[in-house]
């Protein structure tokens, strides 16, 4: 009798089971030791319901004449602030994304500082930019646009990288032995393979901006949220509803807009 | 006789009329943004002289009050994971029912619209009504983060589960498995890879704005921040940004090795 060998099959190695198991048992233990110590006062829970009762009594109803006289500029003001910052922004993402794509500028430290700038715009949050652009050019649309400008340079920066990395080498090399100088391979070659990611990342960002510059003005920046800022301070809660609602509404046409848009260029 | 056969010759490359005039408009609205906006040179100008002093006080960033700073930025952390969690637990089954391939209609749509609504205010906004609902302190911000969660877990997951192949739920169906059996064996199988990247890439987008939404009193490093601001105390303020800029870069590489291990 000979022995029968089983194989087991199993689908993870040992170390991939550990390595699950490490990150699974980490997150319950931060879990558990931020519930034990984060600091709730259950009172304010429990008052929660009458809190939310007096927010909704106060918020009825809409004070819809207030839209004309206040809150309109505001808004335009806010799209402006986004649609700039937009421009801003991806005008100085281009440099940054062409020095970032390793296919394109071979110069490690270029690519690191490329990588730096990227880093450091995304990780500051809009809002904390806006605050130190207000510090810098005081209070206003133009910190805002600044802000906005500076936090879609990372955004855009690094799609762009990407988007110029996955380019086909082909008509770069065909352009290259035909003796085009640099400028004109780049806007032969590379431009038109990612001009159609370029507009979707741009509408993108311009999306995203419409909804980050309506809050910018919390901190200063103007725009809309100014205007909130003041109804919240001053307790106008049915004015706080008509700049929430407004608020809402060009968020859902923007964001219908550029879903619309984007169908068609890609 | 051999006749000369005149080839016309087009350029390769066309000018592309529609395309300049596009961006002679974007100048021109450009131009017409900023006097809207009332943006001038002078006033940027101005504005680069007191960046300058603002920065020269910035520098060295103080960080002798590091006790007060790192108890805000664990309980920054302590919402980031919180939120996670349950912003998490709560897109799961919210994500599934918004799903059109799986459920009629009549049951998706108020799921889809909740999501909706997660998703169209800023983070920010939904946290003033939070502090308004339940009070100052982490407990507003951490509602805030799990509405914002499930809005963007929940969309993304709905999405992924109307990607995925009919085949294996058509077999479970037709050996007569009940729907549960068929979410658990046809459906999560084919999505959950996908549902962990959106939750490790979530708790880092929950970590960067739990930094923020104390600005409007909801908890965590922001309101110290904000503060900070307000009393001129800019070398303080430096420390903050320094050391959020650390937080954020240090979960980023913590989310690429979580992805790495689930791959």
């Amino acid at each position: 009798m000979s022995e029968i060998k089983v194989n087991t099959w199993e689908r993870f190695t040992f170390g991939e089971r550990m390595a699950r198991f490490i990150v699974f048992f980490g997150f319950a233990l931060a879990l558990s030791i931020s519930l034990r110590t984060v600091e709730v006062i259950p009172e304010f829970l429990l008052d929660a319901p009458t809190q939310v009762a007096d927010l909704l009594a106060r918020m009825w109803p809409l004070d819809y004449a207030y839209y004309p006289q206040g809150i309109h500029h505001a808004l335009m003001e806010t799209l402006h602030v986004a649609t700039l910052g937009t421009l801003l922004g991806v005008l100085m993402a281009v440099p940054v994304g062409i020095m970032g794509a390793n296919n394109i500028v071979r110069v490690p430290a270029l690519h690191w500082l490329a990588k730096l700038i990227l880093v450091s715009s995304r990780s500051v949050n809009s809002l904390v930019w806006a605050l130190l652009f207000v510090a810098v050019f005081g209070p206003g649309p133009l910190a805002g646009t600044i802000a906005i400008g500076f936090r879609s340079v990372g955004f855009v920066g690094k799609l762009l990288a990407e988007a110029l990395e996955e380019t086909n080498p082909g008509p770069v090399e065909a352009l290259t032995a035909a003796g085009a100088p640099w400028l004109s391979v780049f806007v032969k070659s590379y431009w038109p393979q990612v001009a159609p990611a370029f507009w979707g990342i741009f509408l993108f960002r311009w999306d995203i901006n419409v909804r980050e510059s309506a809050v910018i003005g919390l901190v200063g920046a103007g725009g809309i949220g100014m205007v909130l800022d003041t109804a919240l301070n001053l307790f106008y809660w049915d004015r706080v509803s008509v700049v929430l609602l407004s608020i809402f509404v060009v968020v859902i046409v923007a964001e219908l807009l550029v879903t619309n848009i984007r169908k068609r260029i890609i | 006789m051999t006749g000369v056969v005149k080839v016309k010759h087009s350029s390769p490359f066309k000018a592309n009329w529609w395309g300049r005039f596009g961006w002679v408009l974007a100048i021109l609205y450009a131009i017409y943004a900023a006097n809207f906006l009332d943006v001038s040179w002078t006033r940027f100008v101005a504005g680069l002289g007191n960046g300058a002093d603002f920065l020269s006080e910035m520098i060295p960033p103080n960080f002798t009050r590091w006790q007060l700073l790192l108890g805000n930025l664990l309980e920054t952390v302590q919402m980031a994971v919180i939120a996670s969690v349950f912003g998490i637990l709560c897109s799961l089954p919210i994500g599934l029912c918004a799903a059109r391939n799986l459920l009629p209609n009549w049951v998706t749509w108020p799921f889809r619209t909740f999501i909706a609504l997660c998703r169209s205010f800023h983070p920010v906004i939904i946290a003033i009504l939070f502090v308004k609902a339940v009070g100052f302190g982490p407990l507003a911000g951490i509602l805030t983060l799990v509405l914002a969660s499930i809005g963007f877990i929940g969309k993304l997951f709905a999405e992924a589960i109307e990607e995925i192949s009919m085949k294996p739920l058509e077999a479970l169906r037709a050996s007569g498995a009940p729907f549960s059996s068929v979410i658990v064996y046809g459906v999560l199988p084919q999505v959950l890879n996908r549902f962990i990247g959106f939750s490790s890439y979530q708790f880092d987008v929950n970590l960067r704005n739990s930094t923020m939404v104390g600005i409007v009193g909801a908890g965590g490093v922001g309101g110290t921040l904000f503060a900070a601001f307000q009393r001129f105390d800019y070398d303080f303020l430096a420390a903050i940004l320094l050391s959020i800029i650390a937080l954020v870069m240090m979960s980023e590489f913590m989310s690429v090795q979580i992805k790495k291990v689930f791959q």
